[in-house]
C-alpha cells in the first residue's frame, strides 16, 4: 500500500513555531525564549507514515504535540482536512479530536492503575459517544482482537500486563476513536528488541487494516526506516531533511544524516572490515542559544565559512526532497566541483568510501537476512 | 581481536555462577550457572532483555548485592584472589581501585551536592595516597583524557550543569581514576543519543588500546556487540544460553533465541522486510521458570525434548544451551533470519 501523493493532505503545518519562556520570573518581560519548533513546514497525506526523528531535544515530541493541538501553537498556520485548527477553542477541536489520535512512549504512565483495562477503553467511547451503550462491549472485543490480546483481559488492571501488552492497550484505546491520524511518540522505545518488533509488526498489520496515517516519532532510525514512508530529520527544531526514507538513508543529502546514520553500531562481524564513519564532536548546543547561520554548524564537519553566517532554508532538491543545507552532499556535480574547489577534497573521498562501505554492509545483512 | 585465551590466567574466572534473591515466598533464581572468563585487553559483551540477570551477573561479581537476602554460589577468580570469599572491607580495597564501575544512569553514580571534581578527587584519596592537590591535578587529567571540553573549569561544575554524555564521561573518568585493570560498564550508553553513544564506544576503545583494560560491557544491543566485543555471552532466563567470539555469533549463531534477537532488528540498509521476525510471547516471570530450556515456551522449534535441562553443545569456545541437532540447525537457522529464501526453495 503506497501513500498517495496527489491526494488532498490529511494534516499540513507551515512554518508552526512553538516557544516555551524559561527562566521568568514575577518581574515583567522577563525569561527567555525557548524556540522548541522553529518555523516548521510538513504535509502528511492519507495513508502516508511520516517519521520524525532526532536526538533528545531536537523538539520531535513538541512538534508532535503541536501537531495534535496537545500544545498550542505560537506562530504559523495547521490545518487538518483542509480545516484551519490552529487557533481553533477546545470546544471547536472536539471533532478533531477524534479524528487525530496520540500514543505515548510509556504505556503505563497513560493508563489509570485503578481502572480496569475494558473501562480505560470504553472511556472515550462514552465521552465521543461515538456507540450506544449496548454496542460499547462488542467493541470492546474487536478492539482486543485487532491488538492481539484475549478478550477476557479486559477484567484486568494495568498492571497485571508487560509492557508490550500495555503498549497494545494504548494503542487499542487510540484505535476506539477510529482516528484518521495517528501520532505515535516513541512507542517502542521503552520494550525489549523481541518485543519491539511484535509492536512494530501491529502497527503495519494496522495500517493495512484500517488505512491509517501515522506521524511516527522515534529516535530509532532503523525502526523509522523500517516503518515510514517518508523520513524528517530534526536538529535543534528545525528539519534539516526531509523526503521519501529509501532516499534520505541510502543517500543522505544533509551532513547531520549522514553523522546520525553512520553512528549506528551495526550488528554484523567484523569480517566486513572497519567501518568509517563520523563522529561529531560535543554535544548539542543549547537550544536556548542556537548557533547564529547554520544550526548544525557547531558540529558540521564540512562547516564553510557561508554557514556560519546564513541560515539555510529548507529547499527541494530535483530528487524530490528537501534539505536545509547551503552545500548539501551528492547532490549534483557542480556541488561536488565547489567543495573540491574550497576545502572539500577530502570530504568527497571521504563520502565514496562510505558509500561503497555501506554498500558492503547492504550485501552482508541481506546475506543473513537481517 | 587480541583475545588472550592463549595466556594461562585470565583476568577474571567466573565459573558457576549462580544467584537467588530471597522473596516471602521461595528462592528466587536470577542467575544460574554462568561461566566466563575476560583476558587482559579484552572487550566481553553480555547481551540479553531485562530480567535476562545480566546486571544481577555483573553486581554479584563486584559483591553489590544484598548479603542478608542473596546467596550466591559459584567461584569468582580475579587476579587470583577469590571474590566471592573475600570479606566487605577487602572488597572495597579492590572495588574502585582494580575494578571500575558505570552505571546505566550517571545520575546514579554522581552526587548533585558536590562538584565533578570533588567526586573524583574523593575516590582518588580514597584508594591512593595522595595529596589535595595532586589529587586534583590527577582529576583534571582524568577528565582530559576523557574528551571533556575545558577540564579545570569542568571540575568546579555540578552534574546537573553537564549534559548526559559529559555526565557518563566523568563516570567513566571516576570509574578510570585509580587505573583499574577491569571496566565494568552496566548499559554505559542506553540513556545516550547514538552520535553521543558513538562518542563514548569510541572512547572505551582508546582505552582499551591505550591502557589495555579489559572491559565487560552489558548491552541489550546488537549493534553495540557488533562494534565492540571481542567475546560475547547471550542470556536469557538467568542462563548463557550461547557464547562465542563476536565474528562467529553473527555469522553462525547456534541458539533460536539469538536467531530471534539477530531477527528483531530493523535493516538499517538493503531490502526492508514485510514483516520482523519478532519472538512471540514475553520473557518469562523468574518466579515460574518452566522446567527444562528457559526459552522453550517461546521457540519454534521445541519438540519433546526441550522438557528437559538443555545439554551444553561444544566447539571450542562456541557453546550453547540447546537440544537442536547440529545438522539440522543451518536449515531451521534460516527459516527465521532468512524466511524468503526458505520460501522460494
Amino acid at each position: 500500500m503506497s501513500a498517495d501523493s496527489t491526494a488532498a493532505p490529511l494534516i499540513e503545518a507551515e512554518r508552526l513555531t512553538k516557544r516555551y519562556v524559561v527562566g521568568r520570573t514575577i518581574m515583567p518581560g522577563s525569561g527567555r525564549a525557548l524556540q522548541a519548533v522553529d518555523g516548521v513546514s510538513l504535509t502528511v497525506r492519507p495513508k502516508e507514515t511520516l517519521g520524525l526523528v532526532g536526538e533528545s531535544g531536537c523538539g520531535k515530541s513538541t512538534l508532535g504535540r503541536c501537531l495534535t493541538r496537545l500544545h498550542d501553537i505560537d506562530d504559523g498556520t495547521l490545518r487538518f482536512e483542509g480545516v484551519d485548527i490552529t487557533k481553533s477553542s477546545r470546544r471547536e477541536l472536539r471533532p478533531f479530536r477524534r479524528r487525530m489520535q496520540m500514543i505515548f512512549q510509556d504505556p503505563s504512565a497513560s493508563l489509570n492503575p485503578r481502572r480496569r483495562v475494558g473501562d480505560l477503553i470504553a472511556e472515550p467511547l462514552h465521552v465521543h459517544a461515538i456507540r450506544s451503550r449496548a454496542d460499547i462491549p462488542a467493541r470492546l472485543k474487536e478492539l482486543m482482537e485487532l491488538v492481539g490480546l484475549p478478550a477476557a483481559y479486559l477484567e484486568r488492571y494495568p498492571h497485571e500486563f508487560s509492557g508490550g501488552q500495555r503498549q497494545r492497550i494504548g494503542i487499542a484505546r487510540a484505535l476506539a476513536m477510529e482516528p484518521s491520524l495517528i501520532v505515535a511518540d516513541e512507542p517502542v522505545s521503552a520494550l525489549d528488541v523481541s518485543i519491539q518488533a511484535q509492536i512494530v509488526n501491529l502497527f503495519m498489520e494496522l495500517r493495512e487494516r484500517l488505512s491509517l496515517t501515522y506521524i511516527f516519532i522515534a529516535h530509532d532510525l532503523a525502526v523509522v526506516r523500517h516503518v515510514s514512508t517518508r523520513t524528517a530529520v530534526m536538529y535543534l527544531g528545525s528539519i534539516v531533511e526531509t523526503g521519501p526514507t529509501d532516499l534520505v538513508f541510502d543517500r543522505p543529502a544533509h551532513p547531520y544524516t549522514e553523522a546520525l546514520l553512520s553512528a549506528i553500531p551495526v550488528p554484523r562481524a567484523r569480517g566486513a572490515g572497519p567501518r568509517e564513519r563520523i563522529i561529531l564532536k560535543g554535544d548539542l548546543p543549547s537550544p536556548l542559544d542556537p548557533p547564529a547561520g547554520c544550526k548544525f554548524s557547531t558540529r558540521c564537519p564540512f562547516v564553510s565559512e557561508r554557514c556560519r553566517s546564513e541560515r539555510p532554508q529548507l529547499r527541494p532538491l530535483p530528487d524530490g526532497r528537501s534539505v536545509a543545507c547551503h552545500f548539501p552532499r551528492q547532490a549534483s556535480q557542480d556541488v561536488s566541483t565547489h567543495l573540491r574547489a574550497s576545502n572539500g577534497k577530502v570530504l568527497v573521498e571521504h563520502r565514496t568510501s562510505i558509500a561503497s562501505i555501506s554498500a558492503a554492509f547492504g550485501r552482508k545483512l541481506r546475506h543473513c537476512a537481517l | 581481536m587480541n583475545a588472550a585465551s592463549e595466556t594461562p590466567a585470565p583476568l577474571l574466572d567466573v565459573a558457576g555462577l549462580t544467584v537467588s534473591f530471597a522473596t516471602e515466598r521461595a528462592l528466587v533464581p536470577a542467575v544460574r550457572d554462568v561461566s566466563f572468563k575476560v583476558g587482559q585487553g579484552e572487550i566481553v559483551c553480555i547481551v540479553g532483555e531485562s530480567g535476562s540477570g545480566k546486571t544481577v551477573s555483573l553486581l554479584s561479581i563486584l559483591g553489590l548485592t544484598d548479603r542478608r537476602n542473596t546467596k550466591i554460589e559459584g567461584s569468582v577468580i580475579f587476579r587470583g584472589r577469590r571474590l566471592l570469599e573475600l570479606p566487605e572491607w577487602e572488597m572495597r580495597q579492590i572495588r574502585g581501585r582494580e575494578i571500575g564501575f558505570i552505571s546505566q544512569n550517571p545520575m546514579t553514580a554522581l552526587t548533585p551536592v558536590h562538584t565533578i571534581g570533588w567526586q573524583i578527587e574523593e575516590q582518588i584519596r580514597v584508594h591512593l595516597n595522595l595529596s589535595r592537590a595532586a589529587a586534583r591535578r590527577r582529576a583534571a587529567e582524568l577528565l582530559d583524557e576523557v574528551g571533556l571540553p575545558n577540564p579545570t573549569k569542568a571540575l568546579g561544575l555540578y552534574p546537573h550543569q553537564l549534559s548526559g554524555g559529559m555526565r557518563q564521561r566523568a563516570v567513566i573518568a571516576m570509574a578510570l581514576s585509580c587505573n583499574p585493570s577491569l571496566l565494568v560498564a552496566d548499559e554505559p550508553t542506553t540513556a545516550l543519543d547514538v552520535t553521543v553513544q558513538a562518542q563514548v564506544l569510541e572512547l572505551l576503545r582508546r582505552l582499551r588500546l591505550d591502557f589495555g583494560l579489559s572491559i565487560i560491557l552489558v548491552t541489550h544491543d546488537m549493534g553495540v556487540v557488533g562494534e565492540m566485543a571481542d567475546r560475547v555471552m547471550v542470556m536469557y532466563a538467568g542462563r548463557v544460553v550461547e557464547r562465542a567470539l563476536t565474528d562467529v555469533i553473527f555469522e553462525d549463531p547456534w541458539h533460536p533465541y539469538t536467531w530471534g534477537l539477530l531477527a528483531s532488528i530493523p535493516p538499517l540498509h538493503g531490502e526492508r522486510p514485510v514483516r520482523l521476525a519478532s519472538i512471540p510471547g514475553t520473557p518469562p516471570v523468574l518466579t515460574a521458570l518452566p522446567k527444562g530450556c528457559g526459552f522453550a515456551p517461546r521457540c519454534r522449534f521445541r519438540f519433546e525434548p526441550c522438557a528437559e535441562t538443555p545439554p551444553q553443545q561444544e566447539d571450542g569456545e562456541h557453546t550453547a544451551l540447546c537440544f537442536i541437532d547440529p545438522s539440522s540447525r543451518p536449515r531451521l537457522r534460516e527459516q527465521i533470519l532468512n524466511p524468503s529464501s526458505v520460501q522460494a526453495a
